[in-house]
């Protein structure tokens, strides 16, 4: 097997996940900080005031990098879950179960600022147009996966029927993001295009790009220190935990 | 600085959005960490229960 197969075999092992994910889980997270904390103060404070919306469109730079997120964190979902029903790899089981509260707090954030954000644009809170419908699916999905998870006794079985739950969700997805362009919908299209010109102005696109990726390294720390502790709660009664338990050196 | 807290008259609503995303941030920080602490309490309490019912010294894992 070459080196970074038989690694990759390794990281398997809980023992050794835990140290792995014990020591790159901090870095990710505080290099996520330091990236939005730069994308957040621009957005507020450096980058001028839309000719539009005045001031108002600065809720942007939390709302949009959360609603992406809150679509990337179930793809990332989805893919566990595939692996986990098909290999059965515990690993994968426990990084999909993982993903589904971090993703349920962005899709959460996303309708919070959402709201905040159209009170003063559209006049309302709420309106039960096709993007906001499905991305309040999207977040009842994820609260699916977790209580399907939590309700059922045996966890590698919990674990599976909410993995089969999450992948049957997937079809969401694409209706969250092109919810815009198949209906005539409140919520405005996208400004912002990987292929072809985004139609934001270039000014606002830093601040943008820092909190996008900053939230992605917060997510891969924050799934890295949730999936740590919950294979160490299956491992429960095994000498590794046992040892860290007792405070002796690994 | 005043004019940074009232941000056009959007004030309530910007700066509400981003303490909402801190606060979702600060919760997603704060779980992990209390859940380990939990568990290796109530793993090492275990085992200490264990060596009481069985009246022997704390196994050494170890070996």
């Amino acid at each position: 097997m070459n080196p970074v197969l038989l690694w990759f075999h390794k990281l398997g092992s809980p023992p050794l996940f835990e140290r792995f994910a014990g020591r790159w889980s901090p870095w990710l997270l505080l290099a996520g900080l330091l990236a939005m904390a730069w994308g957040a103060w621009s957005g507020l404070f450096e980058v001028p005031a839309d000719y539009q919306q005045g001031d108002s469109y600065r809720i942007l730079f939390v709302h949009v990098p959360s609603a992406w997120m809150s679509l990337f964190v179930y793809a990332v979902m989805a893919v566990n879950a595939f692996i986990a029903l098909v290999w059965r790899i515990k690993l994968s089981e426990q990084l999909a179960m993982a993903c589904a509260p971090i993703g349920a707090g962005f899709a959460l954030v996303t309708l919070v600022t959402g709201s905040l954000w159209g009170k003063p644009m559209w006049g309302t809170w709420w309106t039960w147009d096709a993007r906001l419908t499905s991305e309040l699916v999207l977040l009842f999905l994820y609260l699916g996966v977790m209580g399907l998870y939590a309700a059922i006794e045996e966890r590698r079985n919990a674990a599976r029927a909410a993995a089969f739950l999450a992948l049957i969700g997937v079809v969401n997805v694409p209706i969250v993001h092109f919810s815009v362009e198949w209906w005539n919908t409140l919520h405005q299209g996208a400004t912002i295009r990987l292929l072809g010109e985004s139609s934001m102005d270039a000014s606002m696109i830093a601040p943008l790009l820092a909190m996008t990726i900053g939230t992605k390294l917060w997510f891969a720390g924050s799934l890295l220190a949730r999936t740590r502790v919950a294979v160490m709660e299956l491992e429960s009664g095994k000498d590794w935990v046992r040892r860290l338990a007792s405070g002796e050196p690994r | 600085m005043s004019s940074a807290l009232s941000m056009g008259g959007y004030g309530v609503y910007v700066w509400t959005s981003f303490a909402v995303f801190a606060l979702f941030l600060a919760w997603d920080a704060l779980v992990p960490p209390l859940r380990r602490r939990r568990l290796l309490r109530q793993v090492a309490l275990r085992m200490r229960r264990d060596a009481a019912r069985t009246s022997q010294p704390i196994k050494d894992c170890s070996r």
